[in-house]
């Protein structure tokens, strides 16, 4: 129940991107197409879950027992970036087709805030083996969902009549603020 | 302090060192050709190769997936450096080009006014689009912007203009378009289609059997494109000379002009365009499709035949007909008399098909002179059958035949062969259909004291075109409507008289007519001296009866058995159509099954399936039928130069002639232009002239 509720949570209510507000760069670089931002979405939610268990592992197992707990944000950006790169180059060898979709994503994802900030999250709220697994998988389906709703308004927007100077990523940014607002209303519903 | 950077050093270490390893192990190879081909490529990563981008086309070409020829924008010259950069000899591609499907534009019916983003997509989102049509281009211009290579303009009329010459197509407008009324069309593809319901038909164009696209070709006779006229006309008849002279004109029953005024003259205007040609001294250039290797046997000449002969050539199969007559064009020439279709025009429009590359062998029967398994033994991949009507049917009055009875079809025959025998004396001809009056007004040319066609039904059920009928009157030819043949009166073997019975009307029959019942007590008898039975025809299928032909199953009309949706017969590299599959029918209707004949062995030969045409329209669609048009008013419809009496007697000289440029251009003019649902005004018309005049 209690992992149900932190998924939920995660997905909702402290959702990465319109509650946090991490992973900004994607979402309105990738957002201009439905299609794009699916891929984009599934990236996120694998790498996001492989990165966080890497991450976990090597602050528990390394950086804990050392007592190196400051150099976490460091190591993690090293682990995440040397991981993104590895799965890339594997998954071209392995899967022509699952590159196709996801391969052009890859990089981009080796930056993306959101990544890291589920990593750094998973440390904060010092979360167990388990926990972290869920925390992670649904904080970036979390992602997912919001770049889904935020790419569709695009669609739209690409066919509205927008003043010109609020044309491009000035109106994106309004947007998200409005969606963002909107999903103020989970706010409270879990802790 | 040592710790933490040996830690931090050592994961970055261990991260290189495990990428580095990764990077040799996982190491995909990358063909060079794909770049070498990518260089060649123009890439405008337009799509239109069906491939994501260009990378992804060079890619598939290295792998041999897509054909060298694959990109649409480059076209056969970077096609040709691919190929010579492949080491491989280069496929001839057909040209491919965009053609909208829209005769609406600013005159169809609103159904609210638009006022939001400038882009059909939008547009379409609110209610289907500000049109009433479903087909209708909404004339915002997505097109327009989607063409990279600025071959498309917005016209005044609100559709767009395309430039063949500047398309290369590569379908960015075809996917722009959200009515789906823009397609990309090779002639190939202008030859295997038919209506679908969900097509802008224009009424004439949903009745034609051959679905010849008549608003578009009038449209070009108006403008002065006689030549563009004729070659839409030809992409659905090959045989624009001979319809345009004996076609009853199925398609201005359906003219929507006719609900305010007299239908447009369709037929002379198609008699018109082809005349050009015919006049113009040299034939248009008719493209044909690279050969295939195929080879498709076709049985028959006539009409039916000469289609499919046409159409099959021109998808770029190797075409023989064989002919048991010693000329081409079948009943055109041995059923219509020289006085509606001269021969020497015949001949013209014939020598136009087999320049393509068709062969022909004539004065060769089917059953005496070759089998159809000896066909398929010579490498027929296909064989078509459309060998017609050719039997005439008997009344069988009497058991021996006197001397001066004469069936229809022999009797028009005969006169192909020996132009200048004479009939003498007076002269019966029994039926009402256009073989009766063909061999009645031939009779009066040949001589004939007097010319009598006796029919057992009255006027209005004559299947002969109205036409003839009325011509037939004006020469002086006398009728007996409801008058049934009973006996023959012979002096010796010769015939000196017709026994006839009077009929009345009864109930109707299952074809609608009504049925002729005998009154006793009424006969009555003319004298004659020269008889014609022109009482109907059925198919000659004597052939299948012999050695060495397939079984193939026949109907209880002495009709070929086949599929109705592909005209295959149950031997499946056998085909059949026209008067042979349907019974006697028109010449277009024969026209028609020629090119749907076509379609299928084309798709039989190539794909060895035929694939089936959902939605194919096959009756008027109902909402295209109005019961009045606002705005029209009439105008008479021009007439054909017609022979005078004194002339036509005693000769063969045709007559009917062709109308003049300046009798076109007015008739083209009372064309409305109709699609399905949208029709132009006259009113509006008139005033743009008007206008005109005043400004000018």
């Amino acid at each position: 129940m209690d992992l149900l509720l932190l998924a939920i949570g995660s997905i909702f209510v402290n959702n990465i991107l319109l509650a946090q507000y991490l992973g900004n760069c994607p979402f309105c670089g990738v957002s201009k197409k439905l299609g794009t931002a699916i891929g984009m979405g599934v990236a996120v939610i694998f790498v996001a879950t492989l990165a966080s268990i890497f991450t976990w592992v090597v602050y528990h197992y390394l950086l804990k027992p050392q007592g190196l707990e400051y150099l976490k944000t460091l190591v993690f950006i090293l682990v995440i970036a040397a991981l993104v790169q590895f799965v890339e180059i594997f998954i071209k060898k392995q899967s022509k087709g699952l590159y196709d979709s996801l391969g052009i994503f890859l990089p981009l994802i080796t930056t993306n805030c959101a990544v890291m900030g589920i990593a750094l999250l998973n440390i904060k709220h010092g979360f167990g083996f388990v926990q972290m697994i869920v925390f992670s998988a649904s904080s970036a389906a979390g992602f997912a969902v919001a770049i889904l709703l935020f790419a569709s308004v695009r669609e739209r927007l690409f066919i509205s009549s927008v003043p010109t100077a609020m044309r491009g990523t000035a109106i994106a940014l309004v947007t998200a603020g409005v969606m963002s607002l909107a999903f103020m209303g989970f706010a409270g519903m879990t802790n | 302090m040592l710790i933490p950077a040996l830690i931090l050093g050592g994961i970055a270490v261990i991260a290189a060192v495990g990428l580095g390893v990764a990077a040799r192990v996982f190491y995909v190879e990358e063909d060079p050709r794909i770049k070498g081909i990518l260089d060649l490529l123009p890439g405008a990563n337009c799509g239109g190769c069906g491939l994501a981008g260009c990378s992804a086309c060079a890619a598939a070409i290295v792998e041999g997936k897509a054909e060298v020829n694959a990109c649409v924008v480059g076209q056969t010259e970077v096609a040709r450096s691919i190929a010579a950069f492949m080491g491989m000899e280069m496929k001839d591609n057909e040209p491919q080009v965009a053609c909208p499907d829209c005769q609406g534009g600013a005159r169809a019916t609103r159904k609210y006014e638009y006022g939001g983003f400038d882009d059909c997509r939008a547009a379409m989102l609110f209610y289907h689009g500000p049109l009433k049509c479903d087909h209708g281009c909404l004339g915002l211009g997505t097109c327009v912007r989607a063409c990279q290579f600025g071959a498309i303009t917005m016209g005044d009329e609100g559709l767009p203009l395309f430039d063949p010459a500047r398309c290369v197509g590569c379908g960015a407008c075809v996917q722009s378009c959200p009515k789906g009324i823009i397609s990309i069309i090779s002639e190939t593809t202008k030859i295997l289609h038919w209506n679908l319901y969900s097509e802008c038909l224009a009424p004439c164009r949903q009745k034609c059997p051959a679905q010849v696209n008549v608003p578009k070709y009038i449209e070009h006779i108006k403008n002065g494109e006689y030549d563009l006229a004729l070659l839409t006309v030809k992409e659905n008849n090959p045989l624009p000379l001979s319809t345009g002279r004996v076609c009853p004109e199925p398609c201005s029953l359906a003219c929507r002009r006719q609900i305010e005024d007299e239908p447009v003259a369709i037929n002379y205007l198609k008699r018109f365009a082809a005349d050009w040609e015919l006049n113009s001294g040299k034939r248009l250039h008719v493209p044909v499709a690279p050969d295939t290797g195929k080879k498709v046997t076709i049985i028959g000449g006539g009409p039916g035949g000469l289609s499919a002969a046409y159409y099959l050539r021109r998808l770029g199969h190797e075409v023989t007909l064989f002919d048991q007559m010693p000329a081409l064009g079948g009943m055109l020439r041995y059923g219509i008399p020289e006085y509606r279709l001269p021969k020497a025009i015949l001949d013209w429009e014939i020598q136009g098909i087999l320049d393509l590359g068709v062969k022909a062998r004539t004065g060769v029967k089917l059953g005496r002179d070759f089998t159809l398994d000896f066909l398929r033994a010579e490498g027929a991949d296909a064989i078509f059958l459309a060998v017609g009507a050719w039997r005439d049917r008997e009344l069988g009055l009497s058991e021996t035949t006197p001397d001066g009875v004469v069936s229809g079809i022999k009797f028009l025959e005969g006169f192909q062969d020996d132009p200048l025998q004479k009939v003498k004396g007076r002269s019966i001809v029994i039926g009402g259909g256009n073989t009766a009056i063909d061999a009645a007004r031939t009779s009066l040319r040949a001589g004939a004291e007097s010319v009598t066609i006796v029919y057992r039904r009255s006027r209005d059920e004559m299947p002969a075109n109205p036409v003839e009928i009325v011509a037939a009157e004006e020469e002086g030819i006398q009728f007996r409507f409801l008058c049934a043949p009973n006996k023959f009166i012979t002096k010796g073997n010769q015939l000196t008289g017709l026994e006839v019975l009077g009929m009345e009307l009864g109930e109707p029959d299952p074809s609608g007519r009504r049925r002729p019942v005998p009154v006793e007590g009424t006969e009555e008898v003319i004298p004659c001296e020269q008889l014609v039975e022109a009482v109907g025809q059925t198919p000659d299928l004597d052939f299948l009866e012999q050695e060495g032909m397939p079984a193939l199953p026949t109907t209880r009309w002495t009709t070929i058995d086949a599929k109705e949706q592909t005209l295959q017969t149950d031997v499946p590299y056998i085909f059949t159509g026209g008067d042979c599959f349907t019974g006697p029918g028109l010449m277009v209707e024969a026209i028609s099954a020629g090119r749907f004949a076509a379609r299928s062995i084309h798709f039989y030969m190539t794909t060895g399936e035929i694939p089936p045409i959902e939605h194919r329209q096959t009756e008027l669609v109902p909402d295209s039928i109005f019961d009045s048009i606002a705005g029209v008013i009439p105008k008479p419809k021009v007439h054909e130069p017609v022979v005078s009496l004194e002339d036509r007697l005693g000769t063969f000289k045709e007559v009917e002639g062709t109308i003049d440029e300046e009798d076109a251009s007015y008739e083209a003019r009372r064309c409305l232009n109709c699609g399905t649902y949208c029709y132009d005004h006259d009113m509006e018309m008139e005033r743009m002239e008007d206008g005109e005049s005043v400004a000018g």
